[in-house]
């Protein structure tokens, strides 16, 4: 997906997240195109969820690397289209969320057609604990500090921790 | 790694650090006019041919309007859910919605040619608004009626989306894609908690039922069609919601079953002369919420901090 190879596609992928700051833009799928001419250059980001605040940031944070790196003109803009899925994070920033402490999220594949089905019971999706390791955890909340987070619990060592919800 | 992009990273783990860097860089806009339509691609996608640009625009403000006055009221959640984990699921759903609803007002915006996504959510009047009642209704903070009020709402807007998803507006198309995986959590959150207090002890159990009593009501009109509707579905652009009815119900008697409570047998509420809210006509509670949405916007026109 991403066309350049140069100097505005290192610079560009080495923005990292502004919540998530242990994954760069490229680790976590949101950067989806980088087109240099000349002095100019093109970045093209997707939101994680509609509202997410942080794309603002990203923005302007893409425009101060880009600018750093020489380019005169920078223009970011945002595509919804496809949706960002959790699937797009690279098994690189999948490591690095492991690594802070945050469980990976699940593949998620793709969606079958039709309605989506109800889910009264939270899921018994094994997400094991990102800290000691033990496969049975519990979800606390659907809904952590960020949108794209939930909050878990692991029976053994009893530690609370986030988990990147699938998407 | 170098020693600058080192550094770079490591300031970007400092929220007030990296809010320095921005202010005075080339966008310090942080109250209004953060110009969505300027960098979001779709918005400026042709109208579909054979379309009306009124008619379009008229129903990104439906879509658009029941998101966003439905973030509202779930604001109103905000330093007041009875635990911190459920005030940022409620905070989290708003969020979700109000970035829907930013992408149907810009687009309603570019395709009216006139004004943009701040002038429409914050200089509109009540007849203006083109949102069902279920999305104004308030909830007096009665976390059953904010919960009951998700679960009818999140049920119907899903079935919406996911019909939309095919839509021949590339904005409504591409909305609806984000949408049906944010509104899938949103379901469920609310019908988890309608089965936890309807099946929980005697007192839950008879406060969500009296909750779900007071929206009930509201459900009919989720289901009427209104004239744009009508022509934008045999346009295959905007869903009949007529069509969802089915589905929105098996989903609604799959979780009051599960929750042990009776779908409440009440009068729905009625229109007036044929109108309701997709043609402006709201209750008396529309104008309580923009007036705590509008009032800044009002009294500081543009400005920015």
């Amino acid at each position: 997906m991403v066309t350049a190879t140069g100097t505005a596609r290192a610079a560009a992928a080495a923005v990292v997240d502004p919540e998530m700051p242990m994954l760069t833009l490229a680790d976590l799928g949101v950067l989806r195109d980088v087109t240099e001419l000349g002095d100019a250059v093109s970045v093209t980001i997707t939101p994680t969820y509609s509202g997410c605040p942080a794309v603002d940031v990203m923005r302007d944070d893409l425009r101060a690397a880009l600018t750093a790196a020489g380019f005169a003109r920078v223009e970011v803009r945002t595509v919804l289209s496809p949706p960002w899925s959790t699937d797009w994070i690279s098994d690189e920033g999948r490591r690095k969320l492991a690594d802070a402490g945050i469980a990976p999220p699940g593949r998620v594949g793709l969606r079958p057609a039709g309605p989506v089905p109800l889910t009264l019971t939270a899921p018994a999706d094994v997400v094991p604990c990102p800290r000691c390791g033990a496969p049975a955890t519990e979800e606390t909340s659907r809904f952590g500090p960020t949108a794209c987070t939930a909050l878990r619990r692991c029976r053994s060592c009893r530690e609370p921790f986030e988990h990147m919800k699938e998407l | 790694m170098n020693a600058h992009a080192h550094a770079e990273e490591e300031d970007a783990t400092n929220a007030y650090q990296s809010l320095a860097e921005t202010v005075g860089h080339d966008d310090p806009r942080w109250a209004f006019g953060s110009g969505v339509e300027d960098v979001q691609a779709e918005i400026t996608s042709p109208v579909p041919e054979g379309v009306d640009p009124a008619d379009l625009a008229q129903y990104c403000l439906m879509v658009g309007d029941d998101a966003l006055i439905c973030s509202q009221r779930l604001t109103e959640w905000v330093s007041n859910a009875p635990e911190l984990e459920e005030e940022v699921a409620l905070a989290n759903i708003a969020l979700d919605l109000l970035g829907q609803a930013r992408v149907l007002l810009a687009r309603a915006a570019h395709v009216r040619g006139d004004g943009d996504e701040d002038t429409i959510a914050y200089r509109r009047t009540e007849s203006e608004f083109r949102n069902v009642a279920l999305a104004e209704l308030g909830d007096g903070l009665d976390f059953g009626r904010a919960v009951a009020r998700l679960l009818l709402f999140s049920t119907w807007r899903l079935a919406l989306l996911q019909r939309l998803l095919g839509s021949r507006d590339p904005v409504l198309a591409a909305v609806a894609g984000k949408g049906v995986k944010e509104l899938a959590y949103h379901r469920d959150y609310a019908a988890r908690w309608v089965v936890r207090l309807g099946d929980g002890t005697p007192t839950s159990h008879g406060r969500m039922q009296a909750a779900l009593d007071v929206v009930w009501p509201h459900a009919e009109e989720l289901f009427r069609t209104s004239d744009v509707e009508r022509r934008l579905a045999g346009a295959g652009v905007a869903v009949d919601p007529a069509d969802v009815r089915a589905e929105v119900d098996a989903v609604l008697d799959e979780v009051l079953a599960a929750a042990t409570l009776i779908r409440p047998q009440r009068p729905a509420v009625g229109t007036i002369g044929g109108r309701g809210g997709r043609q402006g006509v709201h209750t008396e509670q529309l104008g309580h919420v923009l007036a705590e949405m509008q009032s800044l916007a009002r009294q500081h026109p543009g400005a920015t901090w």
